[in-house]
């Protein structure tokens, strides 16, 4: 079952980076078109949830033509840093990081718009810096509406199958993840194999959404 | 109706689904499982076939010939299955899924391996994947497509499987691994001559580097499966695919006769 552990690996690197870096560019951004009123914001929300909507297959087309080796960004990196993106690990976490997306900045930017701006007035007016108000009021009471989205990206990272086979393949040990094993196994017609790793997918997406509902917003209400 | 949305929305899916259902039950629909290397020239064929047999339908349905076969064991409808080999077949008649009487090879193809057209680094012989400078080889999955088993067994006669598999794109199919090189992802790639000469896509983005040599011909065996409900019909495409008309398309695509 060697098949089966290395492609669990994969996807849990894959799915960890991809989280990982959503963390931090989601509640970014999630932050950023909560709090500011700029010309052309319904417009960048609307772009940025794309992911979530388009086919993956689509997305999979855009990235394979635009880091591909003769991409326009693909052959910049090449020539600039030699940096490779196509059938590498990169790729893969970098087609579940956009998939993911929408999936953390969506409920990050809800979850800013809902924090009472008169605690942060009161911050303010004791004299707290902008930083610290971010850090120590908005965040923390915005904090389990994010962790219920990144919990959720993570599962989606995991599954992640249409985009990253086009654009990282399906190089067993290499880029090879579950749900690409899965599918592989099952045009081999390798039963067996497709079972072990259905079942191990299974699991692990059951532990990610007990998880995320353990932390979904509804909750705090009913705490303690 | 813009105080019902609900009602028209409903009745709206309704009407689709009817006329969807009425497309589908108007003619004996004929489901065709092909190898993806026969992908272009099949459809030139459905489509003639279909002009000269009114009220026959042909549904083609192409990927790798080890997937088809894996559909068709799991039940999918197939009347007709194509393999780009005999081993698929082979595994099909095992399973029933087709009778050896019914089974006859109707193609011949040739494995090469094809570069990118603006190529720096054109390999003459199998030894030259070896290369530095050839870092990725696309070679389709060999665990369920036939032109994968046919560069695998080329690359071991030669010695070579264990240092061109560290360079192995895995795809999914023959088309995979063509339209991997005509973009330039990878730097060769192991198709089927009548891929890399298909005029209609490829022509000016992929070069034939050479002829891959290969113990056994390839031979693509035609059958219509055991379980077909029309038999007749999947009976009278494959004869269909002996005649002159057919057999144009087959050899403009490059295909040779068993």
């Amino acid at each position: 079952m060697d098949v089966a552990w290395s492609a669990l690996s994969l996807s849990l690197q894959v799915a960890g980076w991809a989280t990982a870096l959503n963390l931090v560019f989601g509640i970014g951004v999630g932050y950023l078109l909560a709090r500011n009123r700029f010309p052309g914001r319904d417009l960048l929300d609307t772009l940025l949830t794309l992911p979530m909507v388009m086919p993956p297959t689509v997305l999979g087309y855009y990235l394979l033509v635009l880091l591909g080796r003769n991409g326009w960004i693909g052959k910049w990196l090449q020539d600039s840093f030699g940096i490779n993106l196509i059938f590498t690990l990169k790729g893969a976490v970098i087609a579940a990081t956009i998939v993911a997306f929408p999936l953390v900045f969506k409920p990050a930017r809800a979850a800013f718009e809902a924090v009472d701006s008169q605690l942060e007035e009161a911050g303010r007016v004791l004299g707290i810096s902008e930083i610290g108000i971010f850090l120590r009021i908005t965040l923390p009471m915005a904090w389990r509406g994010i962790l219920a989205g990144v919990l959720l990206a993570f599962a989606r990272a995991l599954g992640e199958f249409g985009a990253t086979l086009m654009v990282a393949g399906s190089i067993p040990g290499k880029t090879q993840t579950l749900s690409i094993a899965v599918y592989e196994a099952v045009q081999a017609g390798q039963d067996a194999v497709a079972n072990t790793l259905v079942l191990i997918t299974s699991v692990v997406c059951v532990v990610v959404l007990l998880g995320a509902g353990r932390l979904a917003p509804g909750r705090v209400a009913h705490r303690n | 109706m813009p105080k019902r949305p609900f009602k028209t929305v409903i009745s709206a899916i309704a009407a689709l689904l009817m006329s969807a259902t009425a497309v589908t039950a108007l003619a004996a629909d004929l489901t065709v499982s092909a190898a993806a290397s026969l992908t272009n020239a099949f459809k030139d064929i459905a489509q003639i076939y279909e002009a000269s047999h009114p009220g026959t339908k042909v549904q083609l349905n192409f990927g790798a010939s080890g997937a088809l076969l894996q559909q068709m064991a799991k039940g999918a409808p197939v009347d007709v299955f194509a393999s780009a080999d005999q081993e698929t077949m082979d595994r099909a008649q095992k399973e029933g899924l087709v009778k050896a009487a019914d089974r006859k090879d109707f193609l011949r193809n040739k494995l090469v391996l094809i570069v990118p057209a603006d190529a720096k680094i054109i390999p003459a012989r199998l030894d030259d994947l070896t290369q530095a400078g050839i870092t990725r080889v696309a070679i389709a999955n060999p665990a369920s497509v036939p032109v994968g088993r046919y560069s695998q067994t080329a690359l071991e006669a030669a010695k070579l499987w264990t240092a061109v598999q560290a360079k192995a794109i895995n795809t999914q199919n023959v088309r995979q691994s063509l339209d991997y090189v005509a973009r330039g992802e990878v730097d060769a790639g192991f198709v089927y001559a009548t891929d890399a000469t298909d005029a209609t896509i490829m022509k000016d983005k992929v070069k034939v580097a050479f002829e891959v040599p290969l113990d056994t011909v390839i031979l693509y065996p035609i059958a219509k499966t055991a379980t077909s409900p029309h038999a007749a019909e999947a009976t009278s495409f494959i004869n269909y695919l002996s005649t002159p008309a057919a057999q144009d398309i087959l050899g403009k695509y490059g295909f040779a006769k068993p």
